[in-house]
């Protein structure tokens, strides 16, 4: 491939690492071509650094009042004038909210496939993705058109920074006009949380939680390991915490290195959306539980006594 | 208020997955309406009741998706579409193209959809279908409210709440939380069988199998490689933690 596009994406003034994984998948694709990058935002410049050294030659970069703030009206015009720009043979961008939500009204524009929520490349651009929340696995190919993905977070490792590597940096106008939303607020819940789908480590509670307060023992473990807090639909629907939090077919997948599963039964929804965990380990009263079938690690016991344990076996460890 | 629900039949979340020669078998298989896309009827049942109108379902599927319509039916929808001609089955460009054609001939003001089916797990039905009619979209809504043509809706944005406000015609996804879908009441699922339900053909839509032929293709479906039996710690429990803590830096090295 001769050329490949990276839409980067910057939250709280940083790029997501999601971004870099998708300069990885594109290296891949270009086979030796030319991989570009594009990113928005005021700060865009020093962020070409990063970008550069993880292989992309060139990076566009947008400062434009309308990006400032997510909307799928500006940005699918931001990113089609970019691809008609760029010219590139494949777009590569993050399966995240942004991308997951602009990347189909953009190939809808162009005409283009898209094959989205991919977890791994595969030789002649062959794209896996999970089916059925990774109860299955679909292994696609573009027959006609450019080739546009998006992909899941934490699955495709990045690479390595290369220091000497620098982008030419190349600021793009670009022309955004009739908004047709705008968004009004952001209610922050997350802030100082770690992103699920991004975590390495999930700590996660069901109903045997028993209570939203019975959450606190787990953010404590969680504080500990650097671990995003997750959530069986079980405990959501029990109100025990937000939806958000919720991993199941309904809900988040999630892939993190390690998921910690406390006081979840493991009914087949929730485990089709965190089985492909690299490492697993449950904690369960209930030794039947069918959670214990995927665990590579399991405690028998109540999660009362054990989570406390472990929360003061790390702190030994790792502070 | 015209009010359009695209709406998708997936298996039961409860199902396993069963492979045979690279196909998913529907074998004995429990249908449902797709989760996400049983909170857009639901809305648009609620939308209705507010404001009065008409609420139309939309599929693209086999002649077996005809009950899943029939169950929106029954929830309180007013007419159904099926579009099972082959012609019109692809990827998710055909899709976007076939809905749009629907939707062009059915008319709307209003258009609800799930923001992923629980089967595919791609979630571009909505946008695509938004970009092909030329209307604004707004995705993974919790709370929406229609004031004349002034729409405002609270959206997930991976668990921080986005406010947005826009107008009319707008295409809305939902997300779980969104509301509590209603079962279809027995009087309810006897007035369903006596609703229209339109078939829709290429020709119908006016389309043909070139004009929406898939971008992509699926070359291989497989299942995730059997997990080794894990080890199930015994002891104190005390002991177990630290033993535990231990084999997650050392064995496992992910800590």
């Amino acid at each position: 491939m001769s050329k490949v596009l990276v839409l980067a994406e910057v939250r709280d003034g940083q790029l997501r690492n999601v971004s870099l994984e998708a300069l990885a998948a594109a290296q891949v694709l270009a086979e030796g071509g030319e991989v570009v990058a594009a990113v928005f935002g005021a700060n865009a410049a020093d962020l070409a650094v990063t970008l550069g050294q993880h292989g992309a030659g060139t990076v566009y970069t947008a400062d434009h009042s309308a990006l400032a703030q997510y909307t799928a009206d500006a940005y699918s015009q931001a990113l089609t004038q970019l691809i008609e720009l760029a010219h590139p043979d494949a777009v590569v961008l993050g399966h995240t909210a942004i991308g997951r939500d602009v990347a189909p009204r953009v190939a809808a524009r162009l005409g283009f496939g898209l094959v989205s929520d991919v977890t791994s490349l595969e030789a002649g651009s062959v794209f896996v993705r999970p089916i059925y929340a990774g109860k299955a696995f679909q292994q696609r190919k573009f027959v006609d058109g450019k080739i546009f993905v998006t992909i899941r977070p934490n699955n495709i490792a990045p690479g390595t920074p290369d220091a000497s590597k620098t982008a030419v940096v190349v600021p793009v106008e670009l022309e955004i006009k009739d908004l047709r939303s705008i968004v009004k607020e952001v209610v922050r819940k997350t802030s100082g949380k770690v992103d699920l789908s991004e975590a390495k480590v999930v700590v996660s509670g069901g109903r045997g939680v028993k209570s939203a307060e019975g959450f606190n023992t787990l953010y404590e473990l969680a504080d500990v390991l650097g671990a995003a807090v997750g959530a069986s639909r079980g405990a959501c629907d029990a109100d025990y915490c937000d939806y958000s939090m919720q991993i199941g077919q309904t809900g988040k997948v999630v892939t993190p290195d390690l998921y910690i599963a406390c006081g979840i039964s493991g009914a087949i929804q929730h485990l089709a959306g965190m089985s492909s965990s690299k490492v697993i380990v449950a904690i369960n009263k209930d030794s039947e539980a069918p959670i214990f079938q995927v665990a590579d690690y399991g405690i028998v016991g109540d999660l009362f006594e054990v989570v406390p344990l472990l929360t003061a076996e790390f702190k030994n460890v790792l502070v | 208020m015209n009010i359009l629900v695209v709406l998708k039949q997936t298996f039961d979340t409860e199902e396993k997955i069963v492979i045979q020669n690279g196909n998913i078998s529907e074998d004995g298989v429990e249908f449902i309406i797709n989760p996400y896309d049983e909170y857009a009827v639901e809305e648009a049942i609620k939308l209705k009741e507010e404001h009065g109108g008409e609420v139309t379902v939309v599929s693209i599927g086999p002649d077996r998706a005809e009950s899943a319509l029939r169950t929106a039916l029954a929830m309180g929808a007013d007419k159904a579409v099926l579009v099972d001609d082959e012609d019109l089955f692809g990827d998710e460009f055909t899709t976007g193209k076939v809905l749009a054609a629907v939707a062009k001939k059915v008319g709307f003001d209003i258009i609800l959809g799930g923001q992923m089916a629980v089967d595919s797990g791609a979630g571009q039905g909505g946008p695509r279908l938004a970009e092909e009619l030329g209307i604004n979209h707004v995705s993974t809504v919790v709370k929406l409210e229609v004031n004349d043509t002034a729409v405002r809706v609270e959206r997930d944005v991976e668990g921080d709440l986005e406010v947005v406000e826009t107008s009319l015609p707008v295409l809305i996804t939902a997300q779980q939380g969104l509301n509590e879908p209603r079962y279809p009441s027995l009087p309810g699922i006897m007035k369903a069988k006596k609703k229209p339900l339109e078939r829709f053909s290429a020709d119908d839509l006016g389309l043909s199998a070139a004009d929406v032929k898939a971008k992509t293709e699926i070359v291989d479906q497989t299942l995730p490689p059997k997990k080794q039996t894990g080890r199930i710690l015994s002891g104190e429990l005390a002991a177990q933690a630290s033993e535990l803590v231990q084999l997650l830096r050392n064995e496992a090295r992910v800590i």
